[in-house]
């Protein structure tokens, strides 16, 4: 549904699915024999050079557009932080000859949905128009990304809007323990720095850094771009020039360096006034370009990965009742892979969720998972990727991500293969190498019970 | 599946962009639920309803078993029972085990889960084409034969109160939303929170879940909706085999106490050092779909989600004035959901920028309402907002669970299968007069319950 209007008036059996969708995105992907030909993606490269992914489809009058410029906060300069995300959404906001309410007029009265946004290694852009709307869609698409007039007045009006949710974010007990985690593990680097900003960072971007960061990294040498709906591929190569041939040819150099997470454990407690505690933990993973990226995925399935059937959903949620969510996921950062897990258990309880959770990180560690595991895993692994394909911006964003994980146009044919290559012995090997709970940095919002810290806050060691 | 998440993972949300500044997570405008989706219908000698959305996109098909009974037909003091129940489903059967249902999924590739509102409980999976029967399988086998071994129940039990945890007691937001809720709705059910209140929660026990299931999950008390890359009398035929022989049930009649004639407004506030930002919501009761209000006509639905509409979004009237000339608000706008089986809420809300007071937004959004009444609404921002209504039909139709979901909202609610169908005719039928006379309808303080959300001052 484009809005749905049921999200806020029901409870799910089972946790929060984000996190599986995060570390599953780039490698849940195999296909069924009887489709393969009606998803088989098209390259499409255009007359002027742009290439784009496509999987065409005329079943229904619309277009998905996603398309993605590789960067994002993470080239943020210090003390400006927020300026990705600011400027990203402040690109609907006046372009061209549209003030900020004409461009959302423009958008709203030909039910376009055009949206930015951005995360520490990517700026991403969605488009979804009706095919009647095509043209006027991509038309105010690359005003959005060329001609932005950052107009004082919506500046300051955004400005205000993102001190007000990070003002709230300061207060959400997740946000707390996700930035004091990455700070602990990144220390200095960008990664460590809260991507959408503080009220105060937000207070000191100038309108000239809006268009400096825009400038320097909405350029071509970094551009992805996939679609899916009911275009063909000359159609799609003539938009793509007209929209994304503007746009300089190179961006600015990056500057986020390669770096190792933090490796030497402990936990830190801090303190708030909550019934429930809030545990986030992670220490370094396994990159997406590493050949035992997939064994990685499979070892994540079976320890907290899975939805229904991870041994932490097991032991933590259904034989002892000690949490409603408990998960882990791999984290694909460019700069820095990770794993990470958590867990949400009432104060007097979350040291045993939390034991529970390092005992097993430890014995997975050291005996790998068994062989029925192991072919669980693969099985979702599997037969799940046609789950991706349920609608036209999923398909554009499967296609994205796929090239931003540089797997080649090819990949959903061969990966069932590599999937089903992973022997027992591998996945043990790589369990080793990937679990190491004496490197496990935890972080624990609440007041929990029977919890010492052994780590000094970020900033105070 | 992430639509299904009412919290957002924590993860995503730093890993991924920044959440759209404009709109509150809890109070999106309530648009279009669908159009033509041409759907194949039948129902079983036992009264299973049945409704079939082909869509080839993808070869896959999902399964959703949508039960009429939800937490506002819980009996008294044992609210919860609805949702516990829904968690004991995973539990097994005689002929499936602990966790197996959920587990055999997984391993076809597949993902299951269950939602439990107000007026419904629904049980869904999506899977490969080929492994419908499966699931119908095993779905047709809950219906009936479940089995509860209290070392099961127990730990489950607590595994809800930890939900409740990090729902409600967790956030300040959602423990003020639970009161206005309760504040709003005096006598009926939706004044109690689906999840339950935690001292009833406690009390819950096998007995309890056992009863309600008893009661309620029967073949005439269920909808079966698949949509996917599926043919209908395929279905049909899949459904006659499993769902077929389980006898229908006796059902007691489904009717929840109404809300007395109300005297007085209301106010909510709470304020915590938990709050990192303030904000200001008023819920005025309102007619749904299919129970009117003052006896409404039942065209005062389709002009209310017009009247949400004009309202909301970055084009809306309460964007407009609070934040982009009035410069007082970061957030505004109104919030409405006609599918209901009882009475609904209208919302007006926003959020007040750094360094302005709730009560300012609070008198701008109440100006603007005095405006609404006085001056009406023109038919130029009418005319834009059916159309973008009328337009989000279309973009329903893209995924494959979508429309399963509008018609197993429609149908769990009191709808019918050709009302979804024929929504987009009611929509443009929708004229200003009629706008007009709804909000003046909604819009009637003593019916109406304030809510404020404040930061704990600093100094």
């Amino acid at each position: 549904m484009r809005r749905g209007t049921w999200h806020q008036m029901y409870y799910t059996a089972n946790r929060f699915l984000a996190v599986a969708t995060v570390a599953s995105l780039s490698l849940a992907i195999v296909l069924l024999p009887r489709a393969a030909a009606a998803l088989e993606p098209q390259r499409v490269v255009s007359p002027g050079g742009i290439e784009a992914w496509l999987i065409q489809d005329d079943s229904n009058p619309l277009l998905s557009l996603s398309f993605a410029f590789r960067g994002g906060a993470a080239e943020q300069p210090e003390g400006l932080e927020g300026v990705a995300a600011l400027a990203m959404s402040l690109l609907t906001e006046g372009a061209g000859e549209y003030d900020s309410e004409a461009f959302q007029d423009a958008l709203a009265d030909h039910s376009i949905e055009l949206s930015f946004s951005a995360s520490q290694d990517r700026l991403s852009g969605a488009l979804l128009t009706l095919t009647r709307h095509q043209d006027k869609a991509f038309s105010l698409l690359r005003q959005a990304m060329t001609e932005p007039r950052f107009d004082p007045d919506a500046v300051e009006r955004l400005r205000q809007q993102f001190q007000v949710v990070q003002a709230r974010r300061a207060q959400d007990p997740s946000t707390i323990a996700w930035r004091t985690l990455y700070s602990l593990l990144f220390g200095n680097h960008p990664y460590a720095r809260p991507s959408e900003g503080t009220p105060e960072s937000l207070g000191a971007i100038e309108i000239e850094d809006l268009r400096a960061y825009v400038g320097e990294q909405l350029a071509r040498d970094r551009l992805y771009v996939a679609a899916a709906g009911d275009i063909d591929p000359d159609t799609l190569g003539r938009l793509l020039d007209e929209t994304f041939g503007p746009l300089p040819e190179e961006g600015a150099a990056f500057q986020a360096q390669e770096v190792t997470p933090n490796a030497e454990g402990g936990l830190l407690i801090v303190e708030r006034d909550q019934p429930q505690s809030n545990v986030v933990l992670g220490h370094a993973g396994i990159a997406r370009d590493d050949p035992d990226f997939i064994a990685a995925t499979l070892v994540n399935h079976v320890l907290g990965g899975s939805t229904f059937s991870s041994r932490l959903f097991m032991q933590v949620r259904e034989e002892r009742g000690l949490a409603y969510s408990v998960y882990t996921g791999l984290s694909t950062l460019d700069k820095a892979p990770l794993l990470v897990g958590g867990v949400g258990s009432e104060n007097a309880r979350v040291a045993e969720a939390l034991g529970l959770i390092q005992a097993e990180w430890q014995r997975l560690g050291e005996e790998g998972p068994t062989e029925e595991e192991l072919q669980t895993a693969k099985d979702y692994l599997l037969g799940s990727f046609a789950l991706s394909l349920s609608s036209s911006p999923r398909i554009s964003n499967t296609l994205l991500q796929l090239q931003l994980d540089d797997l080649g146009i090819d990949y959903m044919e061969r990966r069932q293969e590599l999937i089903e290559a992973v022997t027992l012995e591998d996945a043990r090997r790589v369990a080793k190498r990937l679990l190491d709970a004496d490197a496990l940095t935890v972080v624990v919002v609440g007041k929990p019970g029977g919890l010492v810290s052994t780590r000094e806050p970020p900033g105070e060691s | 599946m992430s639509m299904l998440s009412v919290l957002p993972s924590s993860l995503r949300r730093l890993t991924v962009a920044v959440a759209l500044v404009g709109t509150l997570a809890t109070a999106q405008a309530a648009t279009a639920t669908a159009q033509v989706f041409d759907p194949t219908v039948h129902t079983l000698e036992n009264g299973l309803e049945i409704v079939v959305i082909p869509n080839h996109r993808a070869p896959i098909v999902t399964q959703m078993l949508w039960y009429k009974v939800g937490a506002a037909d819980e009996p008294l003091g044992k609210s919860g029972i609805a949702h516990y129940l829904e968690h004991l489903m995973f539990k097994g059967t005689e002929k499936v085990g602990p966790f197996e249902f959920s587990q055999l999924i997984e391993r076809h590739g597949g993902r299951d889960n269950a939602m439990t509102s107000w007026d419904f409980t629904a049980y869904h999976q999506t899977v490969a084409s080929e492994q419908l029967e499966m699931v119908m399988e095993l779905e047709a086998d809950r219906m009936r034969n479940l089995r509860l071994a209290e070392e099961l129940v127990l730990p489950e039990r607590d595994v809800i109160l930890e939900e409740r945890l990090s729902r409600i007691d967790n956030d300040p937001a959602a423990q003020l939303a639970e009161m206005a809720s309760a504040a709003l709705f005096v006598h009926h059910p939706y004044g109690t929170p689906i999840i339950g209140w935690e001292h009833e929660i406690r009390q819950l026990t096998t007995e309890d879940a056992l009863d309600f299931y008893e009661t309620w999950y029967v073949p005439n008390n269920a909808i079966l909706i698949v949509a996917g890359d599926v043919e209908p009398e395929e279905v049909i035929r899949l459904a006659e085999t499993h769902y077929g022989p389980i006898s229908s049930g006796t059902l007691p009649e489904r009717t929840r106490v109404a809300e007395p004639k109300q005297w007085a407004p209301r106010r909510v506030e709470l304020t915590s050092p938990r709050v990192g930002q303030a904000s200001f919501s008023i819920r005025y009761l309102a007619p749904s779909y299919h129970r009117s209000l003052d006896d409404s006509a039942p065209e005062a639905a389709y002009a209310l989600q017009v009247a949400s509409e004009l309202l909301s979004g970055a084009t809306g009237r309460l964007y407009r004035r609070l934040v982009v000339e009035q410069e007082i608000a970061a957030s505004a706008g109104a919030s409405y959901s006609p599918t209901a089986y009882d009475l609904t809420t209208f919302t007006f809300w926003g959020s007040p920028r750094p360094e302005v007071e709730p009560e300012q937004v609070e008198e701008a959004i109440r100006a603007e309402i005095d405006l609404l009444l006085e001056e009406g609404v023109n038919e130029r921002e009418v005319e834009r907002a059916k159309q973008r209504l009328l337009d989000s039909a279309v973009f329903a139709r893209d995924s494959v669970a979508g429309p399963a979901y509008a018609f197993g909202m429609a149908l769990t609610a009191g709808g019918s299968v050709e009302e979804v169908e024929t929504w987009p005719e009611r929509v443009r039928e929708v004229t200003a007069e009629q706008v007009e006379a709804a909000l003046a309808l909604v819009i009637r303080s003593e019916r109406s319950v304030t809510s404020v959300l404040r930061p704990e001052p600093t100094s």
